[in-house]
């Protein structure tokens, strides 16, 4: 009877799914009880128990502030600044087959070879890994922006100035619920990018945010507290994708129907 | 004048432009740097740059680096793709696998993963093996999920087709899976070795002996902006040269 009843809870997926899980942790917690040199990795239950000591870690809470602010900043200028080079380029045909070409170029080049150039045009403050994040983030916005504009029926175009609308009108009306759908996988890929170039920027060099506890508690061999704060970092990160993914599911509904 | 002439005219325009606007910047960064008196400090002279990489190339400097960065690179990605492959069509073989594990999969592949490097850096050190960890944790993934995405999604129909016709477990995989799969895996693989790249280039730029990344911050670091520069027009040659590279490979297997 309890076999069974664990067999068909077996065959469900999620069951299955929280079963990899727990079994990768426990193979974590007893190769870093008994296997690994504890300078170099703590067991899992000892992290989570440490995680309130994470928190009164003298500057922790600040600089965690630090880094949200720095990566909600980044995010709003790359969308502010996507979306005006966006449009700018993808409104007029010529502009585009002209300036695309070139912006596919930037994105493709690797831009960590130039973050010692953001750290020192910009500072070792928050200036830099903001500017660092929208160098990452406003990219996509820019893709999608061009390719959700590019998209649109001429011939809705046509018929909205054929009945006298004006240019704010066509943008406002026309174009804009157009580009809503892009737009919005355009900005969950520019969450991605804005995160990866905050956190490369604050590893590398930081005197406020949270790279400067991961070195610190890197440096002082003290795994317990770098694992705390690399979950309540990966936290943060899973929080801000799953907010940009709900919003582009959310506002990409009418498109489908 | 017909289409095509119209067509070919405004190509023509476009290049235009694009080259004007290049050699616009350039001029402006030249003037910058000897009329109105950038810093060096902040932005160097380009015909010192110029120089600077001329005789990085002909000195042959760089090829220490160069191995380095290389043979991380080379096995960092070498066992992402024979691992995502591998994990990946042991998942395809059953809906229910895909079912487990594909979230899983994309739930970890959200997580910026970069921020394992402290980590890394910790269990294996500042040498290579810190870069290779980290570069096979973030190349696995969009490695494995698109090798599940390609063979867990073949057409039921070609399978029981080609079972009915009587084909072997090798014949049913050289000739219907794979076929149908290798598309999407390539994609994977390219998506891959970009953020491997990427990646390794990252952490030697944030905590390393040796390498590409980190001769761009030593030189940072010791204030010297004309061979930073040339190291960085270096560097993303390189990685222009071996992304075109691996999408050429990537676009002809997709062909075949």
């Amino acid at each position: 009877m309890i076999a069974a009843a664990a067999s068909h809870a077996v065959r469900r997926p999620w069951v299955a799914r929280v079963g990899v899980v727990v079994l990768l942790l426990c193979f974590w917690e007893i190769a870093a009880r008994w296997w690994v040199d504890p300078m170099f990795l703590s067991p899992p239950s000892r992290v989570i128990a440490s995680l309130p000591a994470v928190f009164e870690t003298r500057g922790v809470p600040a600089a965690l502030r630090v880094t949200f602010w720095e990566l909600a900043v980044a995010f709003a200028l790359s969308v502010a600044i996507g979306l005006a080079i966006g449009l700018a380029v993808g409104l007029q045909p010529f502009v585009r087959k002209s300036f695309m070409p070139i912006i596919l170029l930037l994105y493709g080049t690797p831009q960590v070879t130039i973050l010692p150039l953001f750290i020192l045009y910009f500072g070792i403050g928050p200036a830099s890994k903001i500017a660092f994040g929208v160098s990452h983030g406003f990219f996509p916005i820019v893709m999608t922006v061009v390719a959700g504009v590019q998209n649109i029926k001429p011939i809705l175009l046509t018929s909205a100035r054929a009945m006298g609308a004006n240019r704010w009108q066509i943008l406002r009306h026309v174009v804009f619920p157009h580009m809503i759908p892009s737009f919005f996988a355009g900005m969950r890929l520019a969450m991605t990018g804005v995160l990866l170039g905050v956190l490369l920027a604050e590893l590398y060099v930081s005197t406020a945010g949270i790279g400067h506890f991961t070195t610190l508690f890197t440096q002082n061999f003290d795994p317990t507290r770098l694992l705390g704060l690399i979950a309540v970092l990966a936290a943060m990160a899973i929080l801000l994708n799953e907010t940009v993914r709900r919003a582009e599911l959310h506002f990409s509904r009418w498109h489908s129907e | 004048m017909t289409p095509t002439g119209d067509r070919s005219e405004a190509r023509f325009a476009s290049r235009a432009v694009q080259v004007t606007f290049l050699i616009a910047l350039l001029v402006l960064w030249y003037l910058a740097t000897t009329r109105w008196r950038v810093s060096p400090l902040l932005l160097p002279n380009p015909v010192v740059v110029l120089r600077d990489f001329w005789s990085i190339l002909t000195t042959g400097e760089f090829i220490g680096d160069l191995r380095v960065t290389l043979t991380e690179l080379v096995s960092a990605f070498g066992i992402a793709a024979s691992s995502g492959l591998l994990v990946g069509y042991l998942i395809s073989r059953s809906q229910y696998r895909i079912q487990v594990f594909e979230p899983l999969f994309a739930g970890i592949y959200s997580v910026p993963i970069i921020l394992f490097l402290p980590l890394y850096v910790l269990l294996f050190g500042l040498g290579p093996a810190s870069k290779i960890a980290l570069g096979v944790t973030i190349s696995f993934f969009p490695i494995a999920l698109n090798t599940i995405a390609g063979f867990g999604y073949v057409e039921r129909t070609l399978v029981t087709a080609a079972r009915s016709m009587g084909a072997s477990d090798l014949q049913l995989f050289r000739y219907v899976l794979l076929p149908a799969a290798l598309p999407i895996i390539l994609t994977g693989m390219r998506m891959g070795f970009t953020v491997a790249l990427l990646s390794i280039i990252g952490s030697e730029t944030i905590a390393s002996l040796a390498g590409l990344g980190h001769r761009i911050v030593y030189l940072a670091e010791g204030m010297e902006m004309a061979p930073m520069f040339a190291y960085i027009v270096f560097v993303v040659a390189i990685a222009a040269i071996l992304n075109t590279l691996v999408s050429t490979l990537a676009s002809r297997g997709r062909r075949r």
